[in-house]
This record gives structure tokens, sequence and C-alpha cells, in this order.
């Protein structure tokens, strides 16, 4: 009876603590904003985070970044809510919608259900999302966007297939959701391309927020003889950063949607960035001009062409000139449409 | 301690506690540079604020009373039922199963997929209990293991056989939704649902078992002292095996309700849903006790839902109200302090009144 009543209290601590360690990422003060005086006239804009949170390291925070650049920029007020689970995308949404906000964003392909029921029940809102086209059929009073992930990731292959000294390269994905599986056969496409004897060692974390399960897969990548990781995989991928850091020269690590070489300076060949900022930037500025029209009721698809994908400006401190010279040798030749690089399974089985 | 104080006191402490922890959450606010009266008002009125708002909160409670009961009803038999969250999954993905294949009438089908997602989380959870009953397995060791099991085999699942449209299974059958047009029209649209009528009468089934029968007795026995019910006749085994099945049930039950009630399909999930780990504070702040639970969920839910829209409207972290509900299950797991402060109270008006 004592044991368990102690048990009950010890594991109660363990539980509370466990929600403590959850607030360390707290300070998104500047969430609000602090409300302007003229609220009235300004425009509010919103967005609605997926369960990553605003400091994922990855699209909520860039889409965050293009807002916060809105808000000096063009002078609207921008608000965020974080959502902490699934069933909380419709009523963040709803909220947001219901109190008269001007365009609210919501975040990541996840909630492309909730979007779209909402966008259906408020026909007179105004509603962005990104990384998902709601499967073709978008109401006309919401804006999509999508990116050309596999033409980024094609190029961090070109840079992989050319770089690696042991022929063969890794992989590191989050979950195998077709948005990941992108990356991953573009990637491949990539290697494939410059360096077709190459292997290409495919992992998926099953998680897009455990650095732990990161680390492991790439100390397995690693071990079978990979010298280089791309990973796609948000959160967990700052364990592939770790575990790369710790094995000091020779390891290489590709970043993925930011600029992610301050993770591992002397370990990062490049960073596939996808800028999901810029999207959500010319959205609300489209709106805030009044060519809402031209964005709304339809996806916009941006690639390499449109500069919505690309290569991170810090590639060049650990990569030679001549493979980044080839990297945009390949980036024409993709722009002018001379190769179609593939995004899925079937895609990449066909490809060349 | 006489039997009506011990029982006041088991009222009583966890309303201190929470008490207490809302004044914490109040000292934290104000350390951050946020007006914590602000704050709570908006708690107050993003709970309360709207019809809307109240249905949604209502749905995000009844999840979390399901996770309660489940959790409250093993611990009665002395065990700790961990793995509320992979039985919650099971029960999920065995309801989104029968909900899209299946082919019966409506109402009929939505109860058939609630059974059977019962009876799948039961026996997955009774898998755990069977492992301690005969091999001395301790339940907090297995239930934490088949969490990840149940997680990763559903996503499997889901991802080779069920699939739809997008990363989710195909949309269950409109005969097998628990959706509750009459409770949408009453709250603007929220996706409260008939779960929530099925938790609060779960709830009731519990007490009744608990407290009312032969059963629920032994069950209690072997919870309080499972040598002196050996001695006395009772099967212990059986009992921590029927608790965890049970226990399971529960769980199951609610993920059905998730699944069939909130948005007639279950989504490939990169993570756990969190709800079967929040049961066990909801069943630490119910005392468990089945209608301790509801109040638990009731405040542990509408805590943290009215709290976003804190961050909606002022931007105050949302965070801060997970401090507050931790804080209030420190208060209420260090009773012993409560109860101290609380006796000295007692004596001192004792001596006064001498």
């Amino acid at each position: 009876m004592k044991g368990k009543k102690l048990m009950s209290a010890a594991f109660a601590g363990i539980l509370a603590a466990s929600m403590l360690a959850g607030c360390g990422t707290s300070d998104n003060k500047d969430g609000g904003g602090a409300a302007g005086g003229d609220q009235g006239k300004k425009m509010n804009i919103a967005m609605v985070t997926d369960v990553g949170g605003i400091h994922d390291n990855s699209f909520n925070q860039a889409a965050w970044e293009g807002l916060t650049r809105a808000k000096e920029k063009l002078g609207v007020e921008v608000k965020v809510q974080e959502s902490k689970r699934a069933e909380d995308y419709t009523p963040n949404l709803t909220s947001f919608v219901k109190s008269g906000t001007d365009l609210t964003w919501g975040i990541g392909f996840l909630m492309e259900n909730d979007i779209k029921k909402v966008a259906t029940e408020n026909p007179d809102s105004h509603i962005g999302i990104i990384d998902s086209n709601l499967g073709g059929e978008i109401p006309k009073n919401v804006a999509s966007v999508t990116f050309k992930e596999e033409e980024g990731s094609f190029l961090m292959g070109v840079l992989a297939g050319k770089m690696t000294k042991s022929n063969k390269v890794g992989f590191v994905g989050g979950v195998k959701f077709a948005l990941i599986e992108k990356f991953e056969y573009g990637f491949k496409a990539g290697v494939k391309s410059v360096n077709p004897g190459a292997e290409v060692i495919v992992a998926y974390a099953d998680a897009f927020d455990k650095p732990d399960k990161g680390s492991l897969l790439a100390s397995q990548i690693y071990q079978q003889g990979a010298d280089i990781i791309f990973h796609a995989s948000g959160a967990t991928g700052d364990g592939v950063f770790k575990e790369a850091v710790e094995r000091g020269a020779n390891h290489w690590v590709i970043g993925v949607d930011r600029d992610q070489s301050n993770l591992a300076p002397k370990n990062t060949l490049s960073s596939m960035v996808k800028r999901v900022d810029n999207a959500v930037y010319q959205v609300t500025e489209q709106l805030k001009n009044g060519k809402w029209s031209e964005v709304a009721g339809k996806n916009t698809v941006l690639g390499l062409k449109e500069d919505g994908v690309g290569y991170a400006p810090t590639t060049s401190t650990n990569t030679p000139q001549d493979v980044i010279t080839l990297m945009d040798d390949y980036k024409k030749k993709i722009v002018a449409g001379e190769i179609k690089v593939p995004a899925t399974a079937e895609a990449f089985n066909n490809f060349k | 301690m006489n039997n009506s104080t011990s029982r006041w006191n088991a009222f009583l402490v966890p309303v201190i506690a929470v008490v207490l922890g809302i004044l914490f959450g109040a000292v934290l606010m104000l350390l951050m540079g946020y007006d914590p009266i602000l704050g709570y008002n908006l708690i107050f009125q993003g709970i309360f604020g709207s019809e809307y708002f109240l249905g949604e909160t209502l749905r995000a409670v009844t999840p979390l009373i399901f996770a309660g009961l489940a959790v409250a009803f093993a611990f009665r038999t002395g065990l700790f039922n961990i793995g509320v969250e992979g039985q919650f999954i099971i029960g999920q993905l065995a309801a989104a199963w029968v909900g899209m294949s299946w082919d019966l009438p409506p109402g009929l089908h939505a109860l058939a997929a609630v059974m059977v997602a019962m009876i799948s989380s039961g026996l997955y959870a009774g898998f755990a209990g069977w492992l301690k009953a005969r091999l001395g397995v301790h339940e907090v060791i297995t239930t934490i293991m088949l969490n990840y099991i149940a997680l990763f085999s559903a996503n499997y699942i889901i991802r080779n056989f069920l699939k739809g449209q997008g990363e989710r299974t195909a949309d269950i059958l409109p005969s097998a939704s628990l959706t509750s047009e009459f409770l949408r029209t009453m709250f603007d649209g929220a996706r409260v649902n008939w779960g929530l009528i099925i938790a609060l009468i779960l709830a009731l089934v519990v007490w009744f078992l608990l407290w009312k029968t032969t059963r629920g007795y032994e069950l209690r026995a072997v919870g309080f002292n499972p040598h002196a019910s050996e001695y006395a006749g009772m099967n212990v085994k059986q009992n921590i095996i029927l608790s965890m099945v049970i226990s399971g049930m529960l769980a199951g039950a609610g993920g059905a309700a998730d699944t069939l009630g909130v948005y007639g399909y279950m989504n490939i999930s990169a993570g756990f849903t969190g709800i079967g780990f929040d049961g066990i504070a909801v069943a630490l702040i119910g005392t468990n006790h089945p209608f301790g639970v509801i109040l638990g969920a009731l405040l542990f839910g509408g805590l943290s839902f009215g709290a976003d829209n804190m961050q909606r409207v002022e931007g105050i972290p949302t965070e801060s109200i997970r401090i507050v509900i931790s804080m209030i299950i420190y208060f209420v797991a260090a009773s012993a302090i409560v109860q101290s402060v609380l006796g000295y109270l007692r004596r001192r008006r004792e001596v006064q009144a001498k």
C-alpha cells in the first residue's frame, strides 16, 4: 500500500516534469504582437501551425518568418496559434475565421481536410494552405501553395553523387508520406544522374520529432559505409547532424527546409531550402494589394524556376566550386524542362 | 482519521490543488510579463465565449473521460495502465476498419464498430494483464512497449490495407458515424458528438461495477491487498487480467468515439496522440473515481482548450497552462502537504474553540 502510494507520487512527478519539459521553447512572446493603436484599419493575418509548433526549425518556423516580414513591410497585424493535436486544427482555424481575420493560413498538408471544411462553411473568409493542393478541389476562397521538393532534392542528389568517396549515400525521411517521398525520389534521381553506380541507403524514422531516432538511423547509415546523408525529417534530423558532428570529419549532412548549416558548420555540405516564407509573404501581399483573385481558388506550384526551392547560400563553405557549377547546370536543365524530376517511386523507376 | 473526514478530504484536496495551481500560473504569467487576469479571462471566454467554443471544449473533453476512466479502473485493482495510449489507437483502428468495410444499418453499424473496438483493445490490454498474472512481468513495462507496437502497427496497417485519399484511412460509411446533427446545431457546428454520451454512460457503468457488484468488490480488494484477497479465496490472477481487459475496453471505446465521431477516418500518425497520457493526469485529479474523472477531464480539457484562445488573442504561450496543470498534478500527488495543512488548521480551530 505504501509502496503503491510512493509509486503513484513518483509517477505523478515524472508526469508533471515531462509536461514542464515541453515548455522549454515557450518564448514566442512575439506571437500575438502588441495590438497597435489603429487596429481597425490594419489587415489581420493569422496562421495555425500543425503539431510541429512554431519553433520546428522547419516549415512552420519559415511560415512565421514570412508573416513577420509581412508585418514589417506590409504593415499588417499577425497572429499565430500552435496546434497541440490534429483535433485542434478545425477549431483553431474556425476561431480565426469567425473573429474576422482577413487571411488565415493553415501550415502543412495534415490540415487539408480541415481547411476544406472550414472554407466551405465560411465562404466569405480567405484561407491559405501550404503543401497541399487539397486533392485538386480548391474552394474559391482558398489559395494553396505547393512546392516541387523533388527538384531541389535532385540538386542535393547531384551534390551527394559527385562528392561521395565511398559511393554510398544515405537518406533519412521523417514519415513515409507522399510529400516526403518527393524528397527521396528527387534525391535518388539526382544521385543516379551523376553517379549511376552509387548506392542510396534509405531509412524512415516514423517521426518528425525524435532526434534520438535520427541519431540512431544516421549512425547505422554511416556504419554501412555512407559518407553523406540527406535528411527530410524535421526535428528528427537534428539527431542526424549531431551524429555527424560526433563522428567528425568526412561525415557529411545535407539539411532541409531552411539553411541548417548552423547545426553543424563543419559537417554540412548544403541545405535544400524551401521558401515557405516567400510563399506566405507573396500570397499575403497579393491580398494586401487587392489581387487576391489571382491566387484564390487555385494551386500555386513553386519549383526551381520560381525560386521556391533551391540550395542554401552557405553551400560554398564545404562544397567545391566545380560541384556547385554542376548543380547550376542541372538547375538550368530542370528549369528549361529538359529534365523531368521524378516525385514518386513509379516515376523514379521510369527515370532514364 | 474518521470516515467522514477522509471523504471530505478526498474532495477538498483536489479543489485546493486546483486553486494553488491557478495561483501559481498567475504568478508565472506575471513573471513572463502578461496580465494573469486577462489571461484567465481569455481562457474563460475560450471555453464559454460561444456555443461553438463550448461544444469544441466538450469534444476535447470526451476522449479524456474515456482515457481517465481506463486509467482509474486499472488503478483501483492496483495496476498502472500506462498503455491507454496504445489501446486508444487500437480502438481507433478497429473502429475505422469496421466503419469503412462492414455493411450494416445506421446506428447498429456504429454500435458494432464501438463493440469491435472495445473487444480489440480489451484483448490488447488483457495481454499485458496476462503477462503480469502468469509471468509476473510488470504491467508498466509491457504497456509502455505495447504503445509503440500499437502506434507503428496501426500506421503500417493503414498504409497497406486501409489507405484512402491522403495520409489516412478511407472515410467510414455514414451509417457508422457517431456525429449528431442535434448536438451540432445546438453548439453552432462544433464537433461534439454521441461519444460524450457514451463516455458518461460508461462512467456510470464503471461506478456501478466497482461499488455495487461482488466482482467489483473483488477487483478493489485485490487493489488494496492482493495477499489478503488471495487468502480470502479470491482469484487474484483472474482479477488482474479482467481488470486490464475492462480498462482496455474503456480506452478502446474512446478511440472508437474519436474516429467515428470527430473525423470519420484515422490519420497515419507521426506520434502519439497524448490522450492516454493525459488520461493518467485526469485519473489522478479525479482521485480514481469515475465521477471525479469526469470533473478532472472537464478541468483538464477545458483549461488546455481554453488556453488556445489566450494565444490567439494576446499571444500568451499556451505552455503556461501546461504548467498550471502540472502544478495541479503536483499538489494532488503531494496531497500529504495539503492534508497536513488542513489538519493543522482544523486542530488550531479546535484549540481556539476550547
